[in-house]
């Protein structure tokens, strides 16, 4: 949504076939009529599939598969849709369900940059370590021996308040352990849950922190350099104490 | 309120256990998975060699890789026994 936002034209797709839900975080749900596997099988076309957004014309968002089994997306498959997207489509971005199961494997094989998505907690650490791994080794890219996917780091759900008092991992040890380039980080905010309860995604809510910081991580994958905002704890007064005296 | 308070000092600073604990973990799983996976081969068929000329024990051979930007190393340890205890497997009444 917020490359979209910025005048690129982008496809969204859900890799995560049998649990469908970006549609729904969307806000498409009830326009869904054909999905990314009956793309692959030749039962429906890309410009059917599409949905495109309601609020932007330049994002359009190819939903998983809801009820078929995973084994229906293949390497060859996938292949012809993203090359058939990127003939139209100046970014492409392939949603991947966590875990490594073949949905994911897949979203990431043919992947340029990758976006590892992680929140300061071990269990997700350690994950995005093991996605690191298998980035750096399954890919196309890899497997060709090309120039390997840019990786980048985006930590969510981030507390400063809990980091300050020793309860979280902080930025800096996520990306000590991790050693990946920072493209943002989201703090947890009340917004997120809004945004995903009314479907429509929490970039569109300027006014609040995860919004802006959405769209900070967007800016900065284009290109721009931002510093990161939203690390210390919010106080009322804060902006008083620094350019008061 | 003396539970309360005993859950809430055990809860200090546990950010820092969770960097720790990663930080080994994480190390250990991304030596794992840098290993060439003919290692433990290489690892036996030397061992069989190493031991028709040194007795030594099936622990004392370690064979690690090690990565950096442009080179690899392939790293051989044995640990030989001591000088008494060096002898012909074949013939140990000599």
């Amino acid at each position: 949504m917020g490359l979209a936002l910025n005048g690129h034209r982008t496809a969204v797709i859900d890799f995560d076939v049998g649990l469908r839900n970006l549609d729904l975080i969307m806000g498409c749900e009830r326009r869904v009529v054909y999905d990314f596997v009956n793309v692959i099988n030749g039962e429906a076309t890309l410009n059917q599939a599409l949905i495109r957004d309601k609020r932007c014309d330049n994002l359009y968002i190819l939903p998983a598969s809801q009820t078929r089994d995973k084994e229906s997306l293949t390497v060859e498959g996938v292949g012809k849709v993203l090359q058939a997207l990127s003939e139209t489509f100046e970014y492409v971005v392939c949603d991947s369900p966590a875990g490594i199961e073949r949905g994911a494997t897949l979203a990431m094989y043919f992947a340029d940059d990758a976006v590892v998505v992680t929140n300061p907690e071990v269990s997700s650490v350690r994950d995005s370590d093991r996605m690191l791994g298998i980035l750096a080794s399954k890919s196309r890219r890899a497997e060709m021996g090309e120039e390997p996917i840019k990786e980048y780091l985006l930590l969510t759900r981030y507390s400063p308040q809990r980091v300050k008092v020793g309860e979280m991992l902080s930025v800096e040890d996520v990306q000590e352990i991790l050693s990946l380039h920072l493209l943002g980080v989201i703090p947890e905010s009340k917004a997120v849950l809004n945004a995903s309860n009314s479907g429509a995604p929490v970039i569109l809510d300027e006014k609040s922190d995860a919004g802006q910081a959405y769209m900070d991580v967007v800016r900065r994958y284009l290109g721009e350099n931002l510093p990161h905002r939203f690390l210390e704890e919010q106080r009322k007064g804060l902006f008083g104490r620094l350019f008061g005296g | 309120m003396g539970l309360l308070d005993y859950f809430r000092s055990s809860r200090q600073a546990t950010a820092s256990i969770a960097k720790e604990r990663l930080q080994i973990l994480v190390a250990h799983e991304r030596a794992e998975r840098n290993k060439p996976d003919y290692l433990p081969m290489l690892q036996k068929e030397l061992l069989e060699v190493i031991r028709k000329y040194v007795n030594v024990d099936q622990n004392a051979i370690s064979v690690t890789m090690e990565q950096d930007e442009n080179r690899e190393i392939l790293e051989l340890n044995i640990v030989l026994p001591d000088e008494g205890e060096r002898k012909r497997p074949n013939r140990p009444d000599l």
